[in-house]
């Protein structure tokens, strides 16, 4: 897949101040795709977006929007774009369904009531309509916001902390909308904090760190070169220490020479020195085990681990 | 040009006027009807008539002068600092319209108010005192130039504003004295020679003088300059929003 419909290359922001919050950003988002933007807070995620937004000028490099330049073509570059920001930003004393309308005549759309109909029933917001911003909660909030990002129809969209002070229920139901948009061939970039939120949703992953892209992977690809599992033997009779033939550095013992602790990562398993020949070694020495349960690392641990690297 | 994005900014202005109709339309013309009172009757019933005009009606053109000004600052600075204190003006920020897209859609809709304000007062004056339009058309040139600039400048506010205080430091601080001062409720003749020349130095003379001309063909400094005054306040406006918009000035970092 290389259909790119973000490109941004050579990408510098330093405030006034002196801060230089991204350098040398270079990026690609593939359309129809969701992207998972993660990085530590400061790490110029937010930054990144307002730039490609229009809402920071960038001090050097350049974006481009579907093949649009984001400043020189700044029109046709922001019309494809929906933006959902991290603050929970409302005219209090609008109504639900004066706010949305308003968004879609600002993005210079003509007014379509049935579309905005469409997207308050998506997001379970059309019984709200009629009630003001500042007597909804602020899951209800987030929702609108979103809403406003969807009412001119945009070909991407950039959530941003998404769902942040949102309940584990209605975390899920967005993340069921934000798929539907995804099927609707809307492209998704979020930044987030809840690392669970990118490895369930997003194809791939970039982090970001001190205001460079650390690394950008597909998040299977990422987990597999990165990811380590371990497996844990309990053991029937406890070994004071390991055998000779059991001396590795991927094994340990635990809980009192109760259990054996094996870590390896995809790569081993994939040149077969894996889980099989250690069984087979456990077998000629006539270890026993009772029980077993392996563990695959998450993205969290991998993310903390680069961040770390990297500091 | 989209007229679609206007449209949304100016209808929204509009929609927060009629929510809170009580502050901005009948508070200002309860105020001007207290001023009638007060300087028209009260007061104005012992001041005789200036160049043949009574005190009561000579005090009609400066009321709505100091009505326009005061509210067509304060309409348009709130109006573009309240997105701003929100958080909301990411979405003007982010959206695919033009710098003059916006200043038409918040000015417009700011200037709008205060011509539709002034007009009020006019028809509440004509209660109190007998009214006379020498030049309507010049009448109405001067309300809505007046109404427009003005917000120009409170739109420029609006953007230099980072708190409460500030919104309303020049309305009180500039805009009200100098209006007071700019001979709304006297002509500048009744001033001793030094200090007439030294009001001459008030841009807010100008504009009073040329609006009152309109009404009763009399006035302080020449229509000329009057008109040249209001351009000037214009252009100047627009230039500092110009580049307040290509320097990003307290709106993009």
């Amino acid at each position: 897949m290389n259909d790119p419909i973000i490109s941004i290359t050579g990408l510098n922001k330093t405030y006034q101040g002196g801060f230089q919050a991204l350098t040398h950003v270079d990026l690609t988002i593939q359309r129809g795709e969701i992207f998972a933007l993660l990085g530590p807070n400061g790490a110029g995620k937010t930054t990144l977006i307002s730039v490609v937004c229009g809402l920071v000028n960038p001090t050097q490099g350049q974006v481009l929007i579907d093949g649009f330049d984001s400043v020189s073509d700044y029109r046709q570059a922001r019309e494809r774009i929906g933006l959902v920001p991290q603050e929970l930003t409302n005219e209090a004393f609008e109504t639900v369904w004066n706010t949305v309308s308003f968004s879609r005549g600002l993005f210079g759309k003509a007014p379509d009531p049935a579309h905005i109909e469409k997207v308050l029933k998506s997001l379970a917001l059309w019984d709200k309509r009629h009630n003001r911003l500042m007597t909804l909660s602020g899951g209800m909030k987030r929702r609108v916001l979103i809403a406003k990002a969807l009412s001119h129809e945009p070909r991407i969209l950039f959530l941003d902390e998404p769902t942040a002070g949102v309940d584990v229920e209605l975390r899920r139901d967005m993340w069921e909308v934000v798929r539907g948009l995804r099927e609707s061939g809307v492209t998704i970039i979020l930044t987030t904090h809840y690392i669970e939120e990118a490895e369930e949703m997003a194809d791939r992953i970039g982090v970001i760190n001190r205001g460079e892209i650390v690394l950008v992977e597909e998040k299977a690809a990422l987990m597999q070169k990165l990811g380590s599992k371990q497996l844990t033997l309990q053991l029937q009779t406890p070994l004071t220490k390991l055998p000779g033939t059991l001396q590795h550095e991927a094994l340990s013992l635990a809980a009192n020479g109760h259990e054996l602790v094996y870590t390896y990562d995809g790569q081993q398993e994939e040149e077969g020195h894996g889980i099989p020949a250690l069984l087979a070694t456990l077998e000629r020495e006539g270890i026993t085990f009772k029980d077993l349960h392996t563990r695959q690392s998450s993205l969290e641990d991998i993310f903390v681990d680069l961040v770390k690297e990297r500091a | 040009m989209n007229l679609y994005p206007v449209r949304a900014i100016y209808m929204a202005e509009m929609a927060r006027t009629r929510r809170t109709m009580l502050q901005s339309i009948v508070s200002p013309v309860i105020s001007t009807s207290l001023y009638f009172v007060v300087f028209g009757a009260a007061i104005g019933s012992r001041i005789s008539e200036i160049g043949g005009v009574s005190y009561g009606a000579f005090i009609v053109p400066g009321l709505i002068m100091l009505m326009l000004l005061t509210q067509s600052v304060s309409n348009a600075s709130f109006g573009i600092f309240f997105p701003k204190f929100s958080g909301s003006i990411y979405e003007i920020l982010s959206a695919p319209i033009s710098y003059l897209e916006v200043v038409i859609g918040y000015v417009g809709a700011a200037a709008s108010k205060s011509i539709l304000l002034g007009l009020i007062i006019l028809a509440t004056s004509s209660f109190f005192v007998p009214l006379e339009i020498a030049h309507p058309f010049w009448m109405l040139t001067f309300l809505v130039l007046t109404a427009v600039t003005f917000s120009l400048l409170g739109f420029i506010i609006g953007i230099w504003a980072d708190g409460f205080d500030k919104l309303q430091l020049v309305p009180l601080l500039v805009i009200t004295p100098l209006t007071f001062l700019g001979g709304s409720f006297y002509s500048i003749d009744m001033l001793p020679p030094f200090w007439q020349t030294v009001t001459l130095a008030n841009p807010v003379v100008y504009l009073v003088s040329g609006f009152r001309w309109s009404f009763y063909g009399i006035s302080d400094v020449s229509v000329a300059a009057s008109v040249a005054m209001i351009s000037l306040f214009l252009v100047a406006s627009l230039v500092t929003i110009a580049w307040i918009f290509r320097t990003g000035y307290r709106l993009k970092p």
